[in-house]
């Protein structure tokens, strides 16, 4: 099959691998028909993330046609359309039973801080991921699920990550009834945070960023008030005077390792791996939001430290709320908004780039060409 | 304002913001949101206490924060040459140390320039114009997308380039040396 590789920092390309076969009982092997490249991989493009082996496969966003399952599987069979989460995760260990399954102790020897995830390194269990023409998918009976048939397959394959992460980033916000909403980051994660953070009973809503094309489709597709850090002095003072210098109520940290906006924090994370992740965004996160509130963190960052400002959250009493998104409790709420058009998660993709060319799809997401925001990546088979 | 108690009202009212955007509040009661409460039990689709283990076929590295190998765990891409030993001598050490992480990014690095000496006895040698797609920006408005637009990133980008070329120069520059030396001894 063909799939795409990683070959170091900044390189990957598309080689021939064998078909992920059989390996648990209840493991499926699913022909990928669409995946999408999320701003997340772009951590593991540019090698911050550890244990990142060359010919590793990324992919966690992606939907399918099941083409194999394993003796135990009861809940799908051959030939059915299926969406799968990100997370990897069991379904019977102490944290999914308890529906934290972007923390499951059943599926990652690697760490025990980190769950299973898809393509993202071994980390996060030593999985390949679905920017393929196939990939394995442990435990079937739990993770994923079939595409209803008024599904469209565009929209299916945002729910797998980019739509839930941005939902349950404004859900850990626990916003109240015409709350200022800040939230750092337009891309795909901020932009559904920024729409989810309305339907939570948001009073404002201003999205943060450094790229106008983002920050204009936010303004249209989020109905959200928009600024570009670069236009402004301080972008946490701004926050302060447009809040009558109260500071907002919420702070949704979409952004992760690689934020901009302090070139120290920047070069000494994304450039020289000192540290876990750029903390500019989730410092002005903290800065910004007033005495007493909450900040919520969906942006993803390495394991290692990184310099985050937290005399200033001590001291301000905030309540900071983060995690990795358990992507299957957020469904069947998110399925009933797709089908009654409050959220139509398709409409944020900006390009559809077939797999071969892969290597320009990530060059082109990571260097922000060509208004990209969101693409999907077409396997060829 | 923030000096006396009464909330400063920056946001219009309720009724404004439900007529004028779309689905305004359909989620406002917190109780009534996906994950709540915060670990809630719930059918999750498992039909085991605990699930079968998957065959370890070789030795399979992992965390000394784990009791054992969980039952399931990827298979791709297992530990082999230097890399591999850096990357095994890694685990020995927990989560919580730092030597940990950093000997995964040494392993990491190592990986890589031993990967490029396979591919080139494999006869599929690294190309760097097709790997790092950078004939997208020629394609895709480079200059247009970047000037003009109030972007952040402008000001590290060069870093990339520098680091894109270190490791050609560095490899240039001792073959030069190399040669010279050579040359000067006969």
């Amino acid at each position: 099959m063909r799939a795409m590789v990683y070959r170091g920092p900044g390189r990957i390309r598309v080689e021939e691998k064998d078909i992920p076969s059989i390996e648990h009982p209840n493991d499926a092997i699913v022909r990928v028909t669409c995946a999408a490249i999320c701003g997340s991989d772009l951590h593991l493009y540019h090698g911050m993330i550890p244990d990142l082996r060359v010919g590793h496969t990324f992919g966690h966003e992606f939907v399918g046609v099941v083409h194999e399952v394993g003796p135990s599987v009861q809940h799908l069979k051959v030939g059915d359309r299926v969406l799968v989460p990100f997370n990897i995760s069991c379904g019977s260990c102490f944290f999914c039973a308890r529906g934290l399954y972007g923390n499951c102790h059943n599926v990652n020897p690697n760490a025990t801080a980190i769950g299973g995830i898809y393509g993202y390194s071994h980390s996060a269990g030593g999985y390949d991921g679905g920017q393929a023409e196939f990939v394995r998918v442990p435990f079937a009976d739990v993770g994923p699920s079939k595409i209803p048939e008024w599904m469209d397959e565009e929209d299916a394959v945002m729910l797998t990550d980019a739509c839930p992460t941005g939902y349950f980033g404004a859900q850990l916000g626990e916003i109240r009834e015409g709350d200022v909403v800040v939230v750092f980051g337009a891309g795909p994660v901020g932009l559904f945070a920024a729409k989810s953070s309305w339907l939570m009973g948001a009073g404002r809503v201003i999205v943060v960023d450094h790229v106008d094309y983002r920050l204009d489709f936010a303004r249209t597709f989020a109905h959200a008030e928009t600024v570009n850090f670069t236009q402004v002095n301080d972008i946490v003072q701004w926050v302060k005077e447009t809040t009558e210098f109260l500071g907002a109520d919420v702070c949704i940290e979409a952004v992760g390792s690689e934020a901009d906006g302090a070139f120290f924090q920047h070069v000494t994370s994304a450039k020289l791996k000192l540290q876990g992740g750029s903390p500019v965004a989730l410092n002005w996160c903290i800065d910004s939001v007033r005495k007493g509130g909450t900040v919520s963190v969906v942006g993803a960052f390495g394991p290692l430290f990184s310099a985050v400002k937290f005399g200033d959250a001590m001291n301000k009493g905030l309540t900071i709320r983060t995690n990795q998104c358990p992507v299957k409790r957020q469904w069947p709420r998110l399925f009933e908004h797709v089908k009654n058009g409050v959220l139509k998660p398709s409409a944020i993709v900006t390009h559809r780039i077939p797999l071969d060319d892969i290597a320009e799809g990530y060059h082109l997401m990571s260097n922000k060409l060509d208004g990209c925001t969101k693409p999907l990546v077409i396997p060829t088979s | 304002m923030a000096y006396t108690r009464h909330k400063p009202r920056t946001a219009p009212d309720s009724e404004e913001l439900r007529r004028t955007i779309p689905g305004w509040g359909v989620d406002l009661n917190k109780e009534d949101r996906p994950s709540y409460p915060k670990e809630k039990v719930e059918d999750t689709g498992a039909h085991w206490e605990f699930p079968d283990r998957q065959p370890e076929l070789r030795p399979r590295e992992r965390s000394t924060e784990h009791k054992f190998l969980p039952p399931v765990f990827g298979t791709a891409q297992p530990l082999g040459g230097l890399s591999g030993a850096i990357r095994r001598y890694a685990y020995r050490f927990s989560e919580a140390r730092t030597a940990h992480w950093l000997l995964l990014l040494a392993g990491d690095r190592v990986d890589v320039i031993e990967s490029r000496f396979a591919a080139m006895l494999e006869g599929r040698p690294d190309n760097p114009i097709t790997e790092t797609g950078v004939l997208s920006e020629f394609r895709n408005g480079a200059y247009r997308t970047r000037f003009g637009q109030h972007r952040a990133d402008l000001k590290h980008q060069p870093i990339d380039l520098v680091l894109w070329a270190a490791p050609y120069l560095a490899i240039a520059g001792g073959t030069y040396l190399l040669a010279k030396g050579i040359k000067g001894r006969r």
